[in-house]
């Protein structure tokens, strides 16, 4: 009986990511327009846009293999096991031990992994400049990650998101320098991470400038919808993990029951659009960079993460 | 009873060991005859797997004794001795377990050697001396096998001595391994101190003092560190190993290299005592080093086997940093942690042995379908060897550390001792740690990025030379050798806590602590030191992606459109049909040369651009130096090479001169004499 409730509400998660990720990047955008002016489209334009694209029929290179085509559902499936295992509304699931932070970190890894690959296989240059980025913007974003974990696990003493979370909500973390140099370089590679502004921009189809575009423009169909569906949720997914870490404020503790649940869901679905508003100002307020400044931006983030834990070890220490 | 079934095992290791010299006789013999290649083979698959099962039935059954043999050869008042003990049987899966899979890979594979006759009797004598060098259990028939093994391996190398630059191969690899042995030599002279006992139990129960320690340590670190590719040591490796047939490759590559780590951990784990805490970082340092300079190397490179031979320095960087934490937890006493390391390093021994033999073999395919091993010359192979692809790709995604294959499992049980290094007292090994913390990060992105490249530069796109659009699927024994080790790839991945359990006979008796058992874990899931701090499950990751894939395609499937259509691919509305403007290798790694090869490789992109009305084409010349090479082995090579020219002078001189020459020497000798007493 226990199980099952735990199964439901792991359930829940699992469906709740789904069904709010694409409402988020709708949101991000509406506002995005509306700070230009534009009255833009509607924050549900995403789910017709997925639904469009299901509805289409699938325009397949020549050459393409059956790694083309299997590469969406892999991807999409990393993702979503990882933006499930991410504490949400509350910590403690049933599946949440499955893996930890580094786990989560890599299970990206592999979605990224074959999208690069499908990129390169129907042999035209769009697909190879935005693999060849796109992994040497991971092999920047990812040290800069391990350095924020190091930090984030000296503080709370584990790798385990929920028990992170729960630490952290409470009382015992005041404010510390530290934490809010990881939480800067979190968001500097979560941006690299979704390529956002200013390393990549979403919205352009000026090829030269595209990382992540660039590599899935052969892609059509259903098989876009469920590349696009998987950056929905990897947005969902890092917005996620900085308000679990950084932000646990009303996070419910699992087994404490449905009302509970409600809080943490609404404190969730708060925090999911106040990230999403500073995301769109912020995007809205800067420009895309250089490919070649990126390894500047993402070694700040570096240093922020080896800053941050150095400083905890000299305020240990007296 | 005990000790009769503790003899009986080492005396099925040596008796294996003695099939495996006498294959090679019988290979000499049989060097005309055509069956000669399958019955070798056979006979090497055999023989490895018996030694193979005895050895793992000793890591799971009684591991915890220690079983010797004594044989009355090599030196008179020394004798011969032979004993498997835990960490030994751990060493000798790892090498059957190799020289199996290389066996049934040789049985198809071997069939296109040109000149069988200088592979076969030296492929059992190779894995003869990696076998004998893990059983050894004195100096002397330490050195002696190692010597058997280097030199049986130099013989492969050199098969195929007319390729160009594989003599030069194997020059450079006869100087560093007998610059290894050099330092071997040194290293037990000084371990078995002024009493001249050779014997390992004896060294073992010497005192060393500090001094002679950290002697050992720096000669263990050249001794072993050049045989294992540790850099700047590394140079023979990326020509030595691609020199070879690509089965022998894969052995030395996946489990040569593990020897000479066992040589390491053997000497400055076992003999030496217990550890301080700066030999450590030392170990911490170069293997950092190692492990992002293979992989940038590795990213540059072009020849197929090379990038392999390249990667393997790569992770035996990652090997040496968790052995340096293994090492740093022990000096502080920290034996649950020491053992996490130290098990995590072996885990990695252990994976890298099945995915880089995979790797190799699959490049191995890639060479008898095309006989191309250059990249750029590759291309659109999945279509064609669908199979192979397969199985290179899950070694692929394996070797750079995704979930949820083997490899992650112990990046992330190194990530995970790393993530305990706060609790070292030490200032010093505080801040290193984090710090080698970010350079394995960078190395297993790094990997990912590496193998993208090789996976999708060789087997994805479109041909690039007519060779590759003529390429086929390789035969039954090769393909099963790659399934094989790509299942077992799989296998450690989902299954870790097994793994794990297995290895803790050799933490007790290297360490004398171990990991907590994980057989006890719910779900088959691993936890380091306590569920709160970090867990990690791969078979519940791996069904979880099943169950949401097989979702996300019953779903599309149900209510999506079916309709597929196949066009040529979009290229703005100009496609060029030459393959050749496809993304090669060197642009796919541009990025990551820019972004690191300048600082590293002293990399230049130099642009040729003719004049406005010159129709000549525009070329993009890519300049990069090996730095290590250049800056280090260059000099040397050259420093020799001049005095060798000047010495040369002295043969062609006139008698007279000669006897002035001696006369002058035995003045200045006596002088000499007479002066120091």
């Amino acid at each position: 009986m226990v199980l099952i409730s735990d199964i439901l509400v792991q359930g829940v998660q699992m469906l709740l990511v789904l069904l709010l990720a694409p409402l988020l990047t709708g949101f991000v955008r509406k506002i995005k327009a509306r700070l230009v002016r534009r009255k833009g489209a509607s924050v549900f334009q995403p789910y017709r846009d997925l639904l469009r694209l299901l509805r289409k029929e699938v325009v397949l290179a020549d050459n393409a293999s059956w790694l083309f085509r299997v590469t969406p559902y892999v991807t999409f499936a990393a993702i979503w096991v990882a933006a499930a295992l991410v504490p949400t509304f509350a910590t403690g699931l049933l599946f949440n031990w499955t893996a930890d932070l580094i786990a989560i970190v890599a299970l990206l890894g592999s979605a990224r992994f074959f999208l690069a690959l499908a990129g390169m296989d129907v042999g035209t240059s769009f697909g190879g400049i935005g693999a060849s980025r796109e992994v040497m913007i991971a092999a920047l974003a990812e040290p800069a990650m391990l350095l924020i974990v190091f930090c984030m696990a000296l503080v709370a003493g584990s790798t385990q998101l929920s028990t992170v979370a729960n630490f952290m909500a409470s009382s015992y973390v005041g404010l510390r320098v530290s934490l809010g140099m990881a939480l800067i370089a979190l968001i500097m590679v979560a941006l690299a991470e979704n390529a956002r502004i200013p390393v990549d921009n979403p919205a352009t189809h000026l090829e030269l400038t595209m990382v992540h575009e660039a590599m899935v423009l052969e892609y059509s169909g259903r098989h876009l919808a469920m590349i696009e569906f998987g950056a929905f949720l990897k947005l969902l997914l890092y917005i996620s993990l900085i308000a679990c870490v950084f932000l646990p404020w009303n996070i419910a503790v699992f087994g404490t029951g449905p009302l509970a649940y409600a809080i943490g869901a609404g404190a969730y679905v708060v925090k999911l659009a106040a990230a999403g508003f500073f995301l769109a100002l912020f995007e809205t307020a800067t420009a895309k960079m250089r490919v070649f400044r990126i390894p500047q931006f993402l070694g700040a983030a570096l240093m922020l993460g080896l800053l941050g834990t150095l400083l905890l070890f000299v305020s240990r220490s007296f | 009873m005990t000790s009769a079934v503790a003899i009986s095992a080492v005396a099925l290791q040596m008796s294996c060991v003695a099939g495996l010299l006498g294959t090679a006789v019988l290979a000499i013999a049989l060097s005309r005859s055509k069956r000669s290649t399958a019955v070798i083979y056979g006979a090497t698959l055999a023989i490895c797997l018996v030694a193979l099962f005895g050895s793992i039935r000793w890591l799971l059954g009684d591991a915890q004794n220690a079983s010797a043999l004594a044989l009355p050869i090599g030196l008179p008042w020394l004798g011969a001795h032979f004993r498997l003990d835990a960490l030994a049987s751990f060493f000798l899966l790892v090498v059957n377990l190799g020289g199996a899979a290389a066996s049934l890979y040789g049985l198809g594979y071997g069939h296109h050697e040109e000149a069988p006759q200088r592979v076969l009797p030296f492929f059992p004598a190779f894995l003869a001396g990696m076998n004998l060098v893990v059983l050894a259990d004195d100096a002397f028939s330490y050195l002696l096998c190692w010597e058997f093994m280097s030199l049986a391996s130099w013989a492969l190398v050199m098969a195929h001595h007319r390729e160009t630059g594989n003599a030069k191969a194997g020059y450079v690899y006869l100087v560093m391994a007998s610059f290894g042995t050099l330092a071997l030599l040194l290293a037990f002279g000084l371990l078995a101190g002024p009493t001249g006992d050779y014997g390992f139990a004896a060294i073992r129960a010497a005192q060393h003092t500090p001094y002679v320690a950290t002697l050992v340590l720096i000669l263990m670190l050249l001794g072993a560190g050049s045989k294992a590719g540790l850099v700047p040591l590394h140079v023979w490796l990326p020509l030595a190993h691609p020199a070879a047939p690509s089965h022998v490759s894969a052995l030395m590559s996946g489990v040569m290299t593990k020897v000479a780590i066992y040589g390491f951990i053997r000497i400055v784990f076992d003999l030496l005592g217990p550890p301080a805490w700066p030999a450590s970082a030392v170990i911490l340092f170069f293997g950092g080093i190692t492990a992002v300079m293979g992989i940038l190397y590795a990213m540059m490179e072009k020849d197929l086997k090379r990038l392999l031979a390249y990667s393997t320095i790569e992770n035996v960087g990652i090997i040496f940093v968790s052995l340096g934490l293994a090492l740093a937890f022990q000096a502080n006493g920290m034996k649950l942690l020491a053992s996490l390391a130290f098990t995590a390093a072996l885990f990695h021994v252990l994976n890298h042995s099945f995915f880089k033999s995979l790797l190799f073999f699959g490049a191995g395919a890639v060479l008898t379908s095309t006989g191309e091993r250059d990249m750029e010359k590759l291309g659109g192979l999945i279509h064609r060897m669908p199979f192979t692809s397969f199985a290179v790709l899950v070694g692929c995604v394996a070797i750079s550390a995704l979930p949820p294959f083997n490899g992650f499992v112990s990046e992330w049980l190194i990530f995970q001792a790393v993530l305990q290094s706060p609790d070292l007292p030490q200032w010093a090994l505080k801040i290193m740690v984090p710090a080698v913390g970010a350079m394995l990060a960078l190395a297993a992105a790094l990997a990912a990025a590496c193998f993208v490249k090789a996976f999708g530069i060789s087997f994805l796109g479109r041909p690039r030379s007519p060779a590759a659009e003529a390429a086929h699927e390789v035969d039954r024994y090769s393909l099963s050798a790659m399934f094989i080790l790509a299942s077992l790839c799989l296998l450690a991945g989902i299954l870790p806590g097994p793994v794990i359990d297995a290895l803790s006979p050799i933490t007790l008796q290297i360490l004398g602590g171990r990991m907590p058992i994980q057989a006890n874990e719910p779900w088959l899931s691993i936890v380091p030191i306590a569920e709160s701090r970090s867990s990690y499950n791969g078979l519940l990751v791996m069904l979880f992606i099943t169950f949401s894939a097989s979702l996300a395609v019953f779903v599309i499937h149900r209510f999506a459109s079916h309709a597929l259509r196949r066009a040529p691919a979009w290229g703005c509305g100009f496609s060029d049909p030459t393959p050749a403007a496809q993304y090669s290798g060197g642009s796919f790694a541009q990025p990551i040369r820019r972004v690191f090869g300048t600082l590293v490789f002293h990399a230049r992109d130099h642009v040729e651009m003719p004049a406005p009305g010159d129709i000549r084409p525009a070329r993009l010349r890519i300049e990069w130096h090996d730095l290590v090479w250049e800056g280090m082995y260059a000099p040397v090579a050259k420093a020799v090479s001049v005095s060798s020219d000047r010495l040369n002078r002295l043969q062609f001189l006139t008698i007279r001169r000669y006897l002035s020459l001696v006369f002058a020497t035995l003045v200045t000798l006596l002088l000499v004499l007479a002066i120091w007493s």
